[in-house]
């Protein structure tokens, strides 16, 4: 299973395993990883389970659909490396991940 | 004081269908809810785009789902109250005593949260010192556009708010508009007006650029922005608009004493009370082994939490189970004439 390393903002790491089709969003909230609210529970309509992507990992993962960038325009402090955790779905590729949690969601 | 049987929190699906249900039972309500409209996440969310999921109906959209079940709750004439916010709860002898942000007073029977994920607030600038000017110079909805004539307004954020006041008050004001990247998410026709308008030197476009830091006394009076390079700009500013959108927020129920955990409320499933006898929470504020966040669940929890309060509203009386189609009482509530 691929694992996806979620660090807070308390400056946790949690490397967590998550299985293949589920989102990085999911990954955290069925793991109580702190930090994403997911309120509208993956409906790309909120922006609160927004995170910043390493670096590294920029570029292999899918690129945004439309309304991505659009919900990004809300999130908390959003930066080039901001996404939508709701929007990325877990494969084998993705294995080692890793994802920062913003302090805040809103 | 509005004294009713029972005071529903929340105007999205959920809460118009338990309307719905209430009124079939013989049991009066009015509803309470922080938009402007009824709707809910449908309507605020998603109003254009489809639902497939809503036994019956192949395809609609959040708006036409809206329409289609205020159309429903027509014949029971539910009191409206938008805008509003509950904020403080009294248990007085065997009723409730509920008081709204705008003092609106409600008498009833029993409360059922249908709340969603929370009320709807406006997205606020992640910088603290926001807070200060908020209400004086800074502001995340305007209610009284005449303030700002003839003086230099900053406005933030790349949605149809952000560009129709920018557009708007370019009219009267020094106008500059700072979104965070080059693309918009609001209208191409107005999108294309503002970068005439900043081609014409009617309005200043900043893009790239987010809200560093703010300076002023009593009101706001220079405002830094940071390109996403690091380059920082000085703008003197009388005003700042936010136009973020908005956030789902609990509020002060989070105060009313209910199990709440991860801001949704726990609840039997027999008739969705929480743990306060005349306390229901249904919809996607409501917790429970096997719980669907679908709308489709939502109006079973609406149903059975409207049978719930019935003993609280007509303690006297018993309620008998019975078919819209043959229950002479329920299709006279309903106002049909035969």
């Amino acid at each position: 299973m691929p694992k996806i390393i979620y660090n807070t903002h308390d400056n946790k790491t949690h490397a967590i395993d998550v299985q293949n089709g589920l989102t990085v969003m999911e990954g955290a909230v069925q793991n109580d990883i702190p930090g994403i609210d997911a309120d509208c529970g993956g409906g790309m309509a909120c922006a609160t389970c927004h995170v910043y992507v390493d670096e590294e990992w920029l570029d292999k993962l899918p690129t945004k659909e439309d309304g991505e960038e659009d919900m990004l325009d809300m999130a908390f402090e959003p930066k080039n490396n901001s996404r939508l955790s709701c929007q990325i779905t877990v494969s084998d590729e993705l294995d080692g991940l890793v994802v920062n949690i913003p302090s805040k969601q809103s | 004081m509005n004294k009713t049987d029972v005071l529903i929190i929340g105007a999205g699906p959920t809460g118009l269908f338990c309307a719905h249900q209430l009124g079939i039972i013989g049991l009066s309500c009015e509803i309470v809810d922080n938009l402007d409209k009824a709707g809910g996440q449908c309507i605020e969310l998603y109003p254009d785009k489809p639902i497939y999921d809503i036994p019956a109906v192949p395809e609609c959209t959040g708006e036409e789902l809206t329409n289609n079940l205020l159309q429903q709750i027509k014949p029971f004439k539910v009191k409206f109250h938008l805008n509003e916010r509950v904020e403080q709860l009294k248990k007085v002898e065997n009723r409730w005593h509920v008081k709204t942000s705008g003092d609106i007073e409600f008498d009833v029977a029993a409360i059922i949260i249908a709340g969603g994920v929370g009320s709807f607030e406006p997205r606020k600038f992640p910088i603290k010192e926001c807070e200060k000017f908020e209400g004086s110079s800074l502001f995340y909805s305007i209610k009284d556009k005449s303030i700002f004539k003839d003086k230099t307004i900053s406005i933030f954020g790349g949605g149809d708010s952000a560009l129709d006041w920018a557009i708007e008050l370019s009219n009267t004001s020094k106008v500059n508009l700072i979104h965070r990247r080059d693309g918009f998410s609001g209208a191409e026709s107005s999108v294309q007006k503002v970068k005439e308008l900043n081609d014409q030197g009617k309005l200043n476009l900043f893009t790239k650029y987010q809200m560093d830091s703010l300076k002023g006394d009593k009101k706001i009076d220079i405002i830094k922005i940071k390109h996403e390079n690091g380059e920082i700009k000085e703008i003197k500013s009388d005003y700042v608009l936010g136009f973020f959108g908005l956030i789902m927020q609990l509020g002060p129920i989070l105060e009313w004493g209910l199990n709440i955990n991860k801001k949704i409320i726990e609840v039997n499933t027999e008739n969705f009370e929480t743990n306060i006898n005349g306390i229901f929470a249904i919809g996607d504020i409501c917790s429970y082994p096997g719980k669907l966040k679908l709308i489709l669940s939502g109006f079973h929890e609406g149903a059975l939490a409207a049978r719930g309060c019935f003993k609280y509203a007509k303690p006297d009386e018993k309620l008998r189970f019975e078919f819209t189609t043959t229950s002479k009482a329920a299709q006279e509530r309903l106002g049909i004439k035969k």
